[in-house]
């Protein structure tokens, strides 16, 4: 029997603001900006929609949006947990909405002045003595500070066992910058990335040096979501969801999970796989292309094995083979992702997996059926499996 | 008393025990009493036989690296650079996340014995960090 939520829903439209340093707006606005521009390009009216979900770090409430873009009466608003663990979170918490009948139209937004205004890797601070900031001054007093160091304990464990070298960060981090050079959005468009240069560019927290980071960026994105029925209706082709979930494991900490037993692999990751193979009742070699999540260029080379696309310690092989470009086995974030082409905390990845279903990508590969999302590395997480109609 | 840098840890009900015992000198591991677990960081109820009472022992200060980061940037007020920070396996059983003092960036390795130092700072606060092992440690 097919899961209930396969195929019950799609994304109708995506919006995007410029992607910039300083965008001189306020979050609001650019939360307002992008859910107007989804809107115009699924050719649904504001008015129409009746849900927004979030992410809890989002400075946006779901009513100052519902107010400023003429929203309907809402039945539906909500904001998920856990930095960009939140991505496909809250696309999941939209589907269910909308395949349950609870609501009809809903937007799913992230809109940050992640530049110019908050920061993340400022460090953390905080008053009230929650069982999160108890989490996190495990760590604070010793300086670790930042989500780089976070991810490097864990990167270069996994690293040292699979022998895994800084080339194959650079070949992912290059690979994404090559994408970019299509995409006028991006930041690192006109910008190319040589080995040289990568090898050169400055240790931040080893064994991760500057070009394994992801982009600091003011903008926002959001994404429609409505039933598959009445997204056939609507201007553009239907990304059909055969699958979304979340993921968080037994041992699973925000961004500290050092206590498991082993440390070189993504067990949130390969839960989210196996959970979302079985919602979409689809496996590995049905994937034609991905945006996996990209903060880091570790966790890209981790994901290909939490997913199935080779075995444990076979991810350096696959990038070293060149399967993340267009013409390789599986052309990820071929809009440059959160590396090359903007951070909106994952909600970009979303908007490209659309793209790469309607064939409208700026790096179309041929003959894209299936694509594959993730959420956040390293924190309560999930994923999306977008389809053709 | 001198100004310090340091962020403080918050003292709750389930951590300020914790750094109670590091204030005294000792690095301490919470034990289940009723299932004998022991777990880190501490949590108000035991994952295993969901027992609400517990204790704690000291531990020896001897254990293995187990990962590491050597953190270049950003780099906050205080803190020395590069600042090694360390995954230990305390030879208890559980990790503990600590600096590593006393070393090189190019001297530490994957599965390196370290011990532990109680490190004080101008202010009087106190917490663990490691060494490479000397054989000293008790």
């Amino acid at each position: 029997m097919s899961h209930f939520l396969k195929d019950k829903t799609a994304i109708a439209g995506i919006g995007l603001t410029e992607f910039s340093k300083k965008s001189g707006v306020s979050e609001l606005s650019l939360a307002a900006q992008a859910t107007l521009a989804a809107c115009e390009d699924a050719g649904l009216s504001p008015s129409e929609i009746d849900g927004f979900v979030s992410y809890t770090l989002d400075s946006t409430d779901e009513i100052e949006l519902a107010r400023t873009v003429g929203a309907n009466d809402l039945k539906l608003f909500t904001k998920v947990n856990y930095g960009g663990g939140a991505a496909v979170g809250t696309i999941l918490h939209a589907v269910m909405a909308v395949a349950t009948g609870v609501a009809d139209n809903v937007i799913c937004y992230r809109a940050m002045n992640g530049r110019s205004g908050q920061r993340m890797g400022q460090g953390i601070s905080g008053q009230i003595v929650s069982s999160d900031l108890i989490h996190w001054s495990w760590y604070m007093p010793y300086g670790m500070l930042t989500p780089g160091s976070w991810i490097a304990m864990i990167a270069n464990k996994y690293m040292h066992h699979y022998g895994v070298t800084s080339e194959d960060l650079g070949r992912v981090a290059i690979s994404q910058r090559n994408y970019a050079q299509n995409n006028p959005r991006a930041f690192g468009y006109g910008k190319p990335l040589t080995m040289e240069e990568y090898m050169a560019s400055k240790m931040v927290a080893e064994p991760l040096r500057l070009y394994d980071f992801c982009q600091e960026t003011d903008g926002g994105c959001a994404i429609l979501i409505t039933s598959a029925e009445r997204a056939r209706d609507l201007k553009q082709k239907p990304a059909v969801i055969r699958g979304v979930v979340q993921a968080s494991t037994q041992g699973q900490e925000q961004m500290t999970s050092f206590y498991r037993e082993e440390l070189d692999s993504l067990p949130e990751m390969e839960m989210a796989a196996r959970l979302v193979y079985e919602q979409s009742g689809l496996g590995p070699d049905d994937i034609n292309a991905a945006c996996l999540y990209d903060a880091f260029t570790s966790e890209i080379i981790m994901q290909l094995e939490s997913f199935g696309f080779c075995g444990r310690g076979e991810g350096k092989d696959m990038v070293r083979e060149g399967a993340l470009d267009i013409d390789g086995r599986l052309p990820n974030n071929t809009h440059g992702g959160l590396l090359s082409e903007a951070y909106i905390h994952g909600m970009n990845n979303i908007a490209e997996g659309a793209r790469l279903v309607r064939g409208s990508s700026t790096n179309q590969p041929k003959n894209v059926e299936h694509v594959l999302v993730s959420s956040g590395v390293g924190v309560p997480t999930g994923a999306l499996i977008l389809g053709q109609d | 008393m001198a100004k310090s840098f340091r962020m403080k840890p918050p003292m709750g009900e389930d951590n300020g025990w914790w750094w109670q015992e590091a204030a005294e000198g000792r690095l301490a591991i919470q034990r289940c009493t009723q299932c004998q677990t022991l777990r880190h960081p501490p949590r108000p109820a035991c994952g295993k036989c969901h027992s609400l009472e517990w204790d704690h022992l000291s531990a020896s200060g001897r254990g293995t690296l187990c990962s590491f980061t050597i953190m270049h940037h950003p780099q906050f007020p205080g803190f020395d650079y590069p600042l090694i920070i360390i995954l230990v396996d305390l030879e208890e059983g559980t990790r503990f996340t600590s600096q590593l003092i006393n070393c090189a960036p190019e001297d530490v390795e994957f599965g390196m014995a370290v011990e532990m130092v109680m490190h004080e700072d101008p202010d009087g606060f106190r917490l663990p960090m490691f060494q490479p092992a000397t054989g000293a440690a008790s």
